[in-house]
């Protein structure tokens, strides 16, 4: 049995510790806003925020994750308006919406570790995170919105 | 046939499958009627009816409204990222003067009796239901009109509904559609000739651009709801592993590892069909655990012994040998117009150049993913699929039951481009439930995803170009070898059937007096689907860099030669000309093959682009332009190669002319992302085989364009029409001419003309 720290929460999980936290979140504790894209840290779908830091929770074990604090796309804040939330939906940048929420996680740790970024380091720091519908144009937009207060 | 029957009282006679209908229908078996002007309102033909199940336009299926004023209204297409599920419920409700703050969008289930063809792919959605959406509002306005004129004792005439009241302008009275609703649903539905749409300039929100998408607030707050997020009570997760050959079967599996993983409950077989066999699954061994983690966990520790069947010889780089000796070979005609012999034996100068475009997986974000509750009488399935009312005809069927007993609830899709109009995944978690006789989930690992796609087809296109002593064009032969989406279907099937040439093959609309275009034989070895725009890509990109080297060679300006060999403006007669004839199952009278229209874009992308601008080294421009599923769209590409070979995309112009456009903030981020998917499929895009096996597993090795390399801006730019330029659709069209503008503007930036996709390496200094 392990004690996750999830959105403010303490979460309870009696199974495999090393199943990835992303199957802990959706499987047995209801979070799906958090998305599975390829089991790989390869997409970033599955972004969340482990003691501030976006972490890939496809490729870390459950049991790693006990002790520190979680939070997913559902407690990001608590009404949905964090600036980053706020400025996705100004710009309209999803499409399908599949990978936005992962998107939105990298980019809150972004802000946080650097209010104000460059094009570049924008570009930069969100290349791991895929979008096959590919909205990047307005993700670029929307992180520069945020960033300057949206 | 009026084209305003109303077509749930006359159902298409549903004699050929859905999947199959498009293709084999030939010329002249569509129900065609010219447009026309109604006393009333402005209507055309579409192609509608000939899909299963038609359309609908009836307000008692689409919309219903709450004593508190609240309208629901249904949404009956699948939403993957185009936009109709805001946008079809926009249509009614800004028809109906209804409020969009108080409309609430309910999904469908798959349901096509009810609801008519809910088929989300060929970029039908608004071509096919603009006008069923306008009259279900108008009808359910008017309703609502002369429920309130009754209870009034006026004359309805001397009413108005506006945003969501009816008002009595002579004595200042209203009612609000709430305190209405009752009466109105109470009264007969005005007939299709009784109706009067709004006028164009009344529009509160088509056209306008201003709604936002019905589930923004819910994706970006996690809340949406996809395939892969349906929760049951008691259910289980699966994962299958399946023959790794099309073609293959389980022969034995030992599951005592598997069964040791924590987590993991049970190991069974799944029930597979032979190839092909449509949509049926593939089978294989399912684990099944209390979470997905585990199941995969579990799944990795499986010894399994597959028969790998008739297609365990395919191999990507022997197929690519034969269907290049196809192409060098006469093929079965598909249009002959002149005499290409003479033309080519007369030429001054003959242009040959073959192309190659390997097979591509859809990858969306979302794999394939399903949720199914099977009862011994009756089941219900939770899935992100395109073709809703295919889904529950083939879970019925798969499963036994009457479709009365079968429930297919539609999710959000996480990205779909054509792989999720197959619902093999949905069958899977049906029949583990039916088994297991409780809800399970079935989600396919990436791996699953990549490696047992219905893939895009691999293809080898040859062109041939007479030109003669004054460097006119005077004969144009396009050989196209590729095997073909029927073969999943059927087998036997070797070439190209109608619907894939009539993508860009046949249909050229080039001013050339000799044309003759023809498809070699190619047996398929792995399932083909559709893939977003289609054997548009490989056509496509023959034909359009076919264009650019006829200009160098000729020493032209590639747009002006584009605009010169597509001829002055007029109706390309299309279906005079072809031996198979298509136009995407829509009458050609509605939705011609307009040159002068073809035109306007590339000059449109051309000037916009700045076309002809001077460029540093390194830099150079291309164009393409093309009729994709009835919409013309042209695409400027502006290149940097660097001297190492490394391409980078400054910048993108596309015009686009789809018609009649009703949701213009949804056609720029299709275009901006197809931008984005494109250059994806140029620059990497390749799935091969060996010893029959998909040799691309993930992201790493099936790459796809990430934010650092993706176009830093596209631009839209799209051709405005009234409502009596039938709208067409903006889902389909994007990808297929931006890989040869980028290859032809590559050639213009290095002199490198490739004509193997993907690029890969080919630019590496």
């Amino acid at each position: 049995m392990i004690t996750l720290h999830i959105n403010g929460e303490d979460r309870t999980y009696d199974g495999d510790p090393s199943v990835p936290l992303l199957w802990v979140l959706r499987d047995e504790l209801g979070l799906t806003g958090t998305k599975f894209g390829c089991g790989e840290a390869l997409c970033g779908a599955c972004t969340v925020h482990m003691d501030g830091d976006a972490v890939r929770s496809c490729g870390l074990a459950a049991g790693d994750a006990a002790g520190h604090q979680i939070t997913t796309i559902e407690g990001l804040d608590p009404q949905g308006d964090h600036p980053v939330q706020k400025a996705w939906r100004e710009l309209n940048v999803p499409q399908c919406g599949y990978c936005q929420a992962g998107q939105i996680m990298q980019a809150a740790a972004l802000l946080k570790e650097k209010p104000h970024p460059t094009e570049d380091e924008i570009r930069n720091v969100m290349s791991g995170n895929i979008c096959r519908c590919g909205c990047y144009q307005r993700i670029v937009a929307a992180v520069h919105l945020a960033s300057t207060g949206a | 046939m009026a084209p305003l029957d109303f077509p749930s009282a006359n159902p298409v006679e549903n004699v050929s499958r859905r999947f199959l209908l498009k293709g084999l229908i030939a010329a002249g078996a569509l129900v065609v009627s010219a447009p026309l002007l109604s006393r009333h309102a402005f209507a055309y033909a579409t192609g509608a009816d000939a899909m299963p199940h038609g359309t609908v336009n009836n307000p008692h299926v689409f919309v219903s409204i709450d004593p508190s004023g609240e309208v629901s209204i249904i949404a009956h297409r699948a939403e993957m990222g185009p936009g109709p599920r805001t946008s079809l419920p926009m249509i009614v409700a800004d028809e109906m003067e209804a409020d969009w703050a108080r409309c609430k969008i309910v999904q469908a289930p798959g349901d096509e009796a009810t609801y008519g063809n809910q088929d989300t792919d060929g970029s039908r959605s608004i071509r096919h239901f603009l006008q069923p959406m306008r009259q279900c509002g108008a009808a359910a306005r008017q309703m609502l009109e002369q429920a309130a004129a009754k209870r009034w004792g006026v004359d309805a005439s001397s009413v108005k509904a506006q945003n969501h009241e009816v008002v009595h302008a002579a004595s200042g009275r209203k009612f609000g559609y709430g305190e209405l609703a009752a009466d109105a649903a109470a009264l007969p539905v005005p007939p299709v000739e009784a109706l009067k749409l709004k006028d164009s300039k009344d529009f509160r929100y088509i056209g306008q651009g201003k709604v936002q998408i019905y589930d923004l607030h819910d994706i970006t707050t996690g809340k949406a709801g996809y395939g892969i997020d349906t929760r049951l009570p008691g259910m289980k997760f699966a994962v299958i592993a399946r023959p790794p050959v099309v073609g293959g079967k389980l022969v034995s599996f030992d599951a005592t590892e598997a069964l040791k993983v924590p987590g993991v409950e049970k190991v069974i077989a799944v029930q597979g069909w032979p190839w092909p066999s449509k949509f049926q699954p593939l089978g294989g061994v399912a684990v099944i655990a209390r979470n997905t983690g585990s199941a995969i966990k579990g799944r990795d520790a499986l010894k399994i012994v597959w028969d790998d069947g008739p297609n365990k010889g395919y191999d990507s780089v022997e197929y690519r040998k034969l269907l290049e000796a196809a192409s060098r070979q006469p093929g079965e005609i598909g249009r002959d117009q002149g005499d290409i012999e003479a033309a080519l034996k007369g030429a001054a100068k003959v242009i040959t150049a073959e192309y190659y475009l390997p097979h591509l997986a859809h990858a969306s974000m979302e794999p394939p993913a399903a949720v199914a509750d099977v009862k011994a009488d009756k089941a219900e399935i939770w899935a992100p699929v395109q073709s809703a009312g295919g889904t529950h005809e083939d879970a019925a069927k798969t499963l036994g039951l009457p479709m009365d007993k079968v429930k297919v609830n539609v999710t959000l899709l996480g990205g779909a481009f054509g792989r999720k109009s197959k619902c093999d995944f949905a069958l899977e978690a049906a029949l583990l439930s039916k088994e297991l006789g409780v809800p399970v989930q079935v989600t396919w690992t990436r791996e699953d995803d990549i490696r047992h796609d219905f893939y895009h087809t691999v293809s080898a296109e040859r062109i041939e170009a007479a030109v003669d002593a004054k460097g006119k064009v005077t004969g144009w032969r396009h050989r196209s070898t590729a095997p073909s989406i029927l073969s999943t279907f059927k087998e036997g099937v070797v070439r190209e059937a109608p619907l894939e040439q009539g993508m860009s093959l046949v249909d050229v609309p080039f001013d050339i007096p000799n044309i003759r275009c023809e498809t070699g034989e190619a047996a398929a070895h792995t399932r083909i689907g559709w893939f977003r725009s289609v054997s548009n890509i490989p056509h496509g990109f023959a034909q359009q860099c076919m264009v650019a080297e006829i200009a160098h060679e000729l020493g032209k300006d590639p747009k002006d030669f584009l605009l010169e060999i597509i001829g002055p403006p007029r109706i390309v007669d299309t279906a005079k000309t072809t031996k198979v004839f298509w136009n995407y199952g829509d009458p050609i009278e509605t939705y011609p093959n307009d040159a002068g229209r073809l035109r306007k874009v590339v000059e449109i992308a051309a000037e916009k682009s700045g076309w002809g601008k001077k460029l540093p080294k390194g830099r150079g421009m291309g164009i393409a332009a093309m009729r994709l599923f009835l919409t013309y769209v042209a695409t400027v590409v502006e290149v940097e190669v660097d001297e190492k070979g490394a391409i980078s995309v400054p910048r993108v112009d596309v015009a686009i002319d789809c018609g009649f456009h009703v949701n213009p903030e949804r056609i720029l981020s299709q275009f901006e992302g197809a931008s984005v998917m494109a250059l994806s499929l140029a620059k990497y895009g390749a799935i091969t085989f060996k010893d029959g096996k998909a040799e691309q597993g993930n992201f790493d090795d099936y790459q796809v364009i990430r934010i650092d390399e993706a176009p830093r801006v596209t631009n839209v730019h799209i051709v405005p029409h009234p409502y009596e330029v039938p709208a067409s659709g903006i889902g389909e069209p994007g990808l297929a001419t931006f890989p040869p503008a980028l290859l032809n503007a590559v050639f213009a930036a290095t002199g490198k003309r490739i004509r193997s996709l993907p690029i890969a390496d080919q630019l590496k200094a």
